[in-house]
């Protein structure tokens, strides 16, 4: 489609939509959004962004923290860290060199379920990036010279992350905490205990059971047509056999939740308490229909910018509070979370806002929220998906993350509209059904006046 | 301040870091090119009845606009006592104007998706203001609002001044932040850029509202104005829009002078006493000013050195031959009256010595030997064709033109660039190396090192070195690398 029959397109429906959304919710079109699969099994994602002569290449395994073996916590995450030490045909860090040679950028991420690696490089040179990246997918070349420093550099990774943050080890304690059997409540980047012992031989056995075409989508945003990303991927990943049998994730279920958790983090070098509470809700790919948007539209009246209610309750009106908030996260596989948090005023205790934090819940699940405020968080939300238009990595990332936890292309590109949908009773009965305490763990945040036992 | 958070960085592991905290300065822009992308190529140059200059460029294929603007004149003007003026003066612009108080304003803005922010830095004053084309007209006039007619209203100078106060007291014991406002102040000695831009936990309490709205007469001005707005706009319909913003603002800012000044005290290192695993490494020394006719080639040395890439000679051999590290860069910044170089890395206490004494070692070879051939061929291939894919949002697009303005670095300075770069000889690299790299490290660190040299074991006290500028990524909805 030539480009400026795009735009038209895109101005007409954009026109279409604003004459039937409700006062002030704005119109999006979408980008052009397609999608194939290989006869290996590999998914093809394309969107199209003409506006500059860019692309950005993803590859997303869908294997991440929550799929490893118990005991060898952080391997999903070494193991993308040794996929850039080189293959038999790209020895080295000749794929990085390539990369740097044309101005890219390249990196790679890990989460519990998924692991991403991207390119983001000048359009004629996507088929270059594809070779590589389906090179990789089965033909990585590991030795211990290799293997053992990146082991370090993880180690200070978990360092820098985590051990080094008071505040980052309570959350790594209130998800294991929060899930009494699923694999999420390990850390992505592993137990440190754990990380210390993976080794070349775990690594590799990692990457033969989980990497191939079968379990990976491949994302491509930018300025590309669908019909040339087919011919180029079919000439690349379309020459790696499958060796991955389907249906890998088999992981433990949570248990009914039976009681209200918490956990109390204290550090001398806490200058700012505060609570946070994570309630165990359902994802974007579990929910019901309507649920999971129902719980975005919830975080949003509840916890987002100053006007939402835990904001203007807590920090405005009682001024107990420096802050407050709630977050949905809902891209998953299995199990989402639904977080709140509070930090007090000086003198202020951390009762008093999470008791705070309580009457704003159930406020809304006991009367529910208004006509106005319904309408204020779905023009919030729709218009971020506008937002994101604007940056073509970000939509890559919206695509890879929900079709990697199986969702499909259809519904991201219908999120709007399923936001648009929602209604006020839905989001008051996710409130009733779903913010209730037994499912929740609740962190406290603290600062001890001892000094902590070394750490080494 | 969103502390408790869940969907944050902890979540996902990367294997290199997206964004170093070091950097988090004046200058993180890329300043290189040959082609561009057809969009930003085609930069406007658009003046309104007014007088009101804007660089524009004009992109309809998604039905958003991004302006952004710098006013002269940052922390460096906050009065003596006072410092965190500018700072909070900033964090107060979009909590209220003309008859509209914070609630009402903040209202408006989440009620039309309109992202308004503000920033002070050191030098100046910036804004950022993202709505869709829909709402133009109102997010532009709310704009007005802000800048010509802040309430600064005692409830919510009261708020923030405590926010900001809970961020300082934070960042008493944030190893980072306390290596990087150990660095500025040593460094800056007696120069407002050896203070905080946030204050410290002595002067933001002496803040008053006056002093505020001194502040913002001072600076929010036309003359030391700089405008770049990015998006589904044309020049005929941002030119009045420009005067109904910004024409009513004074023309001549009152601005205090602020001397040139070169970082001082290289040679020595800085150890803080922390109780935590990992001890933090802040590093650096004088750099190249942007006007000098070397900074080209400052600017390729550096990338060879220090990039943070697999391709830069610190991660090579810093992290990926020893594991040291998980990250090791270094960065060019330049300021309005200054200039310097500074990288940051972070290890394990018992490699705190060895990291130290490598980073210094390899340093220094390179200012002594300069890059090979063939390093400053890859670096120069790179700096060139990386700009254009490193502006991939309209946000960061008019940032970028911002700066270029600020910098006094022309409307087609775009198309000059790639010439600049090739100009850069072998003998020109080598010499730079030497004259950038060659005049020894300030270093300071924070943990417990072992085996660094222990000249200054006093604890931190309040406030971060710099600044971060606000996150300028848009939230996106079911993106959370979460789970």
């Amino acid at each position: 489609m030539s480009k400026i029959l795009m735009l038209l397109l895109a101005f007409l429906l954009a026109d279409a939509v604003a004459a039937g959304a409700a006062a002030g919710t704005p119109a999006a079109a979408g980008p052009a959004v397609s999608s194939f699969t290989l006869s290996n099994g590999l998914e093809v994602v394309v969107v199209q962004d003409h506006r500059a002569p860019v692309v950005t290449h993803m590859v997303w395994y869908k294997v991440g923290a929550a799929d490893e073996t118990p005991g060898k916590s952080g391997l999903a995450h070494f193991l993308e860290h040794l996929m850039f030490k080189g293959t038999t045909k790209n020895p080295g860090s000749a794929f990085e060199a390539d990369v740097a040679e044309i101005g890219g950028q390249e990196n790679a991420f890990t989460a519990s379920d998924y692991t991403g690696f991207y390119e983001r490089v000048p359009r004629e040179h996507l088929k270059e990036m594809m070779a590589l990246e389906a090179d990789r997918m089965t033909g990585l070349v590991l030795s211990d010279d290799v293997v053992k420093p990146e082991l370090q550099v993880v180690l200070e990774e978990q360092y820098m992350r985590i051990a080094n943050n008071p505040a980052a080890r309570l959350s790594e304690q209130m998800d294991a905490a929060l899930y009494l059997n699923h694999p999420y409540g390990r850390p992505v980047i592993g137990w440190r205990h754990e990380i210390e012992t993976l080794d070349r031989d775990d690594a590799l056995a990692f990457y033969r059971r989980f990497y191939s075409p079968n379990n990976a989508i491949v994302v491509v945003a930018g300025d590309v047509t669908p019909d040339e990303v087919k011919t180029d991927a079919e000439a690349t990943y379309g020459k790696v056999a499958d060796r991955a049998p389907t249906n890998l994730r088999q992981r433990p279920m949570e248990p009914q939740p039976e009681g209200p958790r918490t956990v109390t983090l204290a550090d001398p070098r806490v200058e700012e308490p505060s609570v946070s509470r994570e309630y165990l809700v359902p994802s974007e790919t579990t929910a019901k229909s309507g649920e999971s948007e129902a719980l975005e539209v919830l975080a949003n009246v509840l916890g987002s910018g100053e006007n939402c209610r835990l904001y203007r309750k807590l920090v405005v009106e009682q001024g107990i509070a420096l802050n407050a908030g709630a977050t949905y996260s809902g891209t998953a596989v299995d199990y989402a979370e639904f977080g709140v948090y509070g930090m007090p005023k000086p003198g202020v205790s951390l009762s008093q806002i999470e008791t705070g934090i309580d009457a704003v819940i159930d406020a809304v699940a006991d009367h529910g929220i208004t006509a106005d405020e319904l309408d204020r968080a779905k023009t919030r939300l729709v218009a971020d998906a506008v937002y994101a238009e604007d940056n073509q990595a970000t939509l890559a990332r919206w695509y890879g993350a929900a079709l990697a936890t199986g969702q499909t292309v259809d519904q991201v590109r219908n999120w709007p509209e399923r936001i648009r949908a929602v209604t006020p009773d839905a989001v008051q009965q996710a409130a009733r059904i779903w913010l209730d305490r037994r499912r929740s763990v609740t962190g406290y945040l603290v600062q001890s006046l001892q000094a902590k036992e070394s750490h080494s | 301040m969103n502390a408790t958070a869940r969907n944050s960085a902890s979540a996902t592991a990367w294997r290199r870091v997206a964004a170093h905290g070091v950097a988090a300065a004046a200058v993180a822009v890329t300043l290189a090119a040959t082609a561009l992308p057809a969009r930003a190529t085609t930069i406007q140059r658009v003046t309104s009845a007014g007088g009101i200059e804007a660089w524009l460029v004009q992109e309809p294929a998604v039905p958003l606009i991004a302006v952004d603007f710098a006013f002269e004149g940052g922390s460096a003007q906050d009065p003596e006592g006072k410092g965190g003026t500018a700072n909070l003066a900033a964090s107060l612009l979009d909590e209220g104007a003309g008859d509209l108080d914070s609630k009402a304003f903040t209202d408006r803005l989440e009620r039309n998706a309109i992202e308004m922010s503000f920033y002070a830095g050191h030098d100046s004053l910036n804004g950022a203001m993202r709505t869709l084309t829909q709402n133009r007209d109102e997010a532009f006039d709310l704009l007005r609002l802000a800048l010509t007619a802040p309430r600064f209203d005692s409830a919510d100078v009261e708020l923030n001044r405590a926010q900001i106060m809970a961020m300082l007291r934070k960042a008493t014991t944030s190893p980072s932040d306390i290596a990087s406002r150990r660095w500025w102040e040593t460094a800056f000695a007696g120069h407002p850029y050896g203070r905080p831009v946030s204050g410290s936990l002595e002067t933001v309490p002496q803040i008053t509202a006056e002093d505020l709205k001194t502040y913002t007469h001072r600076v929010l001005a036309r003359q030391n104005l700089r405008i770049a707005v990015v998006g589904d706009i044309d020049p005929a319909t941002l030119k009045p829009l420009l005067d109904r913003v910004f024409g009513g603002l004074p023309v001549k800012p009152e601005l205090t002078p602020v001397a040139d000044v070169v970082p001082q005290a290289l040679g020595r290192e800085i150890d803080v006493r922390l109780d935590v695993p990992q001890t933090v490494i802040d590093f650096g020394g004088p750099g190249i000013a942007r006007k000098d006719p070397d900074f080209m080639a400052a600017y390729l040395v550096n990338h060879i050195l220090g990039s943070g890439s697999s391709d830069s000679r610190l991660y090579r051999d810093v992290r990926e031959k020893r594991g040291l590290v998980y990250s090791v860069s270094n960065n060019l910044l330049w300021l309005d009256h200054a200039a310097i170089f500074i990288g940051g890395t972070a290890t394990r206490a018992n490699r705190a010595g060895e990291t130290v004494a490598l980073i210094e070692k390899k340093i220094r070879q390179f200012a002594d030997d300069g890059p090979t051939a063939a390093e400053l061929a890859e670096a120069k291939n790179y700096i060139k064709s990386s700009f254009a894919l490193s502006l991939d949002t309209s946000g960061k697009i008019a940032s970028l033109l911002v700066q270029l303005q600020r910098d006094r670095l022309g409307i087609d300075y775009f198309q000059k660039r790639a010439a600049m770069i090739d100009a850069v000889t072998l003998a020109d690299a080598r010499r730079v190396s030497k004259r950038l790299f060659g005049n020894g490290l300030m270093v300071t660190s924070v943990g417990e090192p072992e085996g660094v040299a222990s000249a200054d074991a006093s604890a931190g006290q309040a406030s971060p070195g710099r600044p971060a500028r606000p996150p300028a990524a848009l939230p996106i909805p079911g993106n959370s690398e979460l789970r």
